[in-house]
């Protein structure tokens, strides 16, 4: 391996010791360029008094972080970026194993389902978003409508999706997962794909069943994916704004406020900056330790 | 301890086609070590899955010691299988994976331990049990599948071609030792290979397949010496038997019966001419390959395998041999065999 890599590796710099760097630097430019460099400015704004429509700019130490901590905005901020993140992860992963093990075997319409199962992942998060927006309406919600068909709700006092705040966040909730399962799933299934067909096969004979199988032998076997499916979904949910911005924003009574969501308020439209910059910042180490955590996990499932 | 039959046992796997097992009828003998032996496709391992239930028959019943499990799952058909690529659970020691199928049976911690250690020393890789699948050779997973299998005292051991991973010389040595695990647990075992080596050298009885149905059963010695067709008269046997049409039946003889006339000491032999046209030297012995010249028989293609002591010449015609009870006749269009009635030199000369 090690050989034949050295061997590749010989070839294109010999032919051309230019070619390996431009067919790099797109890929860099664009790193450096649109994540690098905000990120940079963020972080510098975050030490500084930088406010839109203000040309001055002052060395403010760690006076935002201190004053976002106290906000009670920007606790309920962090509390529900974490609430929203683990449950809807929890629920993704229950559901996404479901779909996969329903849909590895073969069946007639196995390719449509596939298909319409993707179809969340596929389309923008913001026209989906708003498509539930009037799903969770508080006069048109389709949702209000059947469950008064079927004498669930009483229809003169129906449920205010987005405007009670634990339904508000359920709903905010339930629309994280709706986008992820998907995306989840599909990893899931690759997963289950490449899995020797003789292991299951094997525990059959040894005497487990669907459960055994599953907690023993599926998933553990599966930890690699399954990390890899859970940090892509974790910084998915932690660092989206989109599905507050639309259907909530933020309220009622910053009852689903997140943190990127707090940022874009009072960063943009309070046209603090600084601040926006500071809570923007304050995401970077809890993600850096998420994805090393999971990393982490995956690699030792891998080696040991 | 149980035995296994199959009754008319059939699986089509696509509606219309020919099946992949046709008709099945075998019932093994009590602590039995009985082969299954076919080319890729002849239905072998689709057989042995349906006895382990891991594929619902299309028609036809399997019975277990005397009572059909057709619709039982694998596990209430308590049988143990080994696979080709052995299934050992990665994620797992070798302690965890034998101790697998012990675990899905509820047993007690501490009777498991004992269990796990019995069979692991049975197998000899006690020293093996911390570590994982990953970090053991071919022939250590193949005996940790082993382990595996035997922890729970099967009735019935279903072995799927598990050599065939292993390089030639283990393979041999894994074979001797298979042969003498089977004889100190004396389970009933059914095994499921290509290699006609294996077969002849393991079986107590072999089940010839082709195509989805059964050739011949028989001993080793039955089916090689008294083969039922054409298929396994070819199939047994390296190089196969040599196969010459002649009228409505085709006359087989093997290769190690084709000798030199002068070291034929039988009285009733049917002598040929042949005409060697290739000599491979193999160590202990020679194969010659070439063509019969002798009038109507002119031209036909056979092999002789000689032992070493005879010079032979490419392109030279030798007066050869076959002692009469060793041709076998086969009728040309069933290509069933045919018990020699007519005089076998009047066959062949006219």
């Amino acid at each position: 391996m090690a050989v034949s890599r050295a061997k590749d590796k010989s070839v294109g710099a010999a032919q051309s010791p230019m070619l390996g760097a431009a067919m790099f630097a797109p890929a860099a430019l664009y790193i450096l360029l649109l994540i690098g460099a905000p990120f940079v400015l963020a972080i510098f704004y975050a030490f500084s008094d930088a406010r839109i429509g203000n040309t001055e700019l002052h060395f403010a130490g760690l006076e935002n972080f201190r004053s976002i901590l106290q906000s009670p905005s920007f606790r309920k901020a962090v509390q529900n970026s974490i609430i929203f993140t683990i449950v809807a992860q929890i629920i993704v992963l229950v559901c996404s194993n479901i779909l996969s093990i329903a849909l590895e075997k073969p069946f007639r319409g196995r390719g449509l389902v596939r298909f319409l199962i993707l179809l969340p992942w596929v389309a923008p998060v913001s026209l989906g978003t708003i498509g539930w927006k009037w799903i969770l309406d508080s006069i048109y919600s389709v949702i209000t409508w059947v469950l008064v068909w079927l004498r669930i709700v009483n229809p003169y006092n129906t449920p205010m999706w987005l405007g009670e705040p634990q339904l508000a966040m359920a709903s905010v909730i339930l629309v994280h997962c709706w986008r992820l399962i998907p995306f989840s799933t599909v990893i899931l299934l690759a997963g289950r794909t490449a899995m020797p067909k003789e292991i299951p096969e094997a525990a059959a004979i040894d005497g487990a069943g669907f459960w055994r199988t599953l907690f023993q032998i599926n998933l553990p076997m599966m930890t690699p994916i399954l990390s890899v499916a859970v940090l892509f979904g974790t910084i998915f949910t932690f660092t989206d704004m989109t599905v507050v911005y639309i259907l909530t924003n933020g309220g009622p009574y910053d009852s689903t406020q997140t943190l990127p969501m707090l940022a874009f308020t009072q960063g943009i439209q309070a046209s603090d900056l600084a601040a926006g910059a500071a809570i923007s910042v304050f995401l970077v180490p809890v993600l850096v330790l998420i994805a090393y955590l999971m990393l982490r996990v995956a690699h030792r499932a891998e080696v040991s | 301890m149980a035995v296994v039959e199959t009754r008319d046992l059939t699986k089509v796997f696509k509606e219309g086609e020919l099946g992949a097992v046709n008709n099945v009828n075998l019932e093994t003998r009590e602590g039995e070590f009985l082969v299954f032996l076919g080319p890729s496709g002849s239905g072998k391992t689709t057989l042995l899955r349906m006895i382990a239930g891991l594929e619902q028959p299309t028609a036809g019943e399997i019975l277990i010691g005397g009572r059909v499990v057709n619709d039982l799952s694998p596990r209430e058909r308590r049988i143990a299988m080994v696979f080709q690529s052995y299934a050992l659970y990665p994620h797992l020691s070798v302690y965890n994976n034998i101790a697998f199928p012990l675990k899905a049976q509820n047993v007690k911690k501490e009777l498991r331990k004992d269990k796990v250690e019995w069979a692991a020393s049975l197998l000899g890789i006690s020293s093996l049990l911390q570590r994982k699948p990953r970090e053991l050779s071919g022939g250590e997973r193949q005996r940790v599948a082993l382990a595996r299998a035997i922890v729970r005292e099967p009735s019935v051991f279903l072995l799927d071609e598990p050599l065939s991973n292993l390089d030639a010389k283990l393979r041999l040595s894994a074979r001797e030792e298979l042969e003498r695990f089977h004889r100190r647990v004396g389970t009933t075992t059914i095994y499921v290979t290509h290699d006609q080596v294996e077969a002849m050298a393991m079986g107590d009885r072999i089940v010839v397949l082709n195509q989805g149905c059964v050739r011949q059963i028989g001993t080793p010695t039955e089916v090689y010496d008294n083969p039922a067709d054409t298929f396994v008269a070819t199939f047994l046997g390296s190089p196969p038997m040599n196969l010459i049409e002649n009228g409505d039946v085709i006359v087989g003889f093997r290769p190690e019966h084709f000798r030199l006339a002068e070291s034929v000491r039988d009285t009733q032999k049917v002598a040929f001419n042949f005409r060697v046209e290739n000599v491979e030297y193999l160590g202990a012995e020679y194969i010659l390959s070439g063509s019969l010249a002798d009038g109507r028989l002119e031209g036909k293609k056979v092999i002789a395998r000689l032992l070493l002591g005879h010079s032979i010449e490419a392109g030279t015609t030798y007066p050869f041999a076959v002692p009469e009870h060793h041709l076998k006749f086969f009728d040309r269009a069933t290509e069933k065999r045919l018990e020699p009635k007519v005089d076998a030199r009047a066959l062949l000369w006219q």
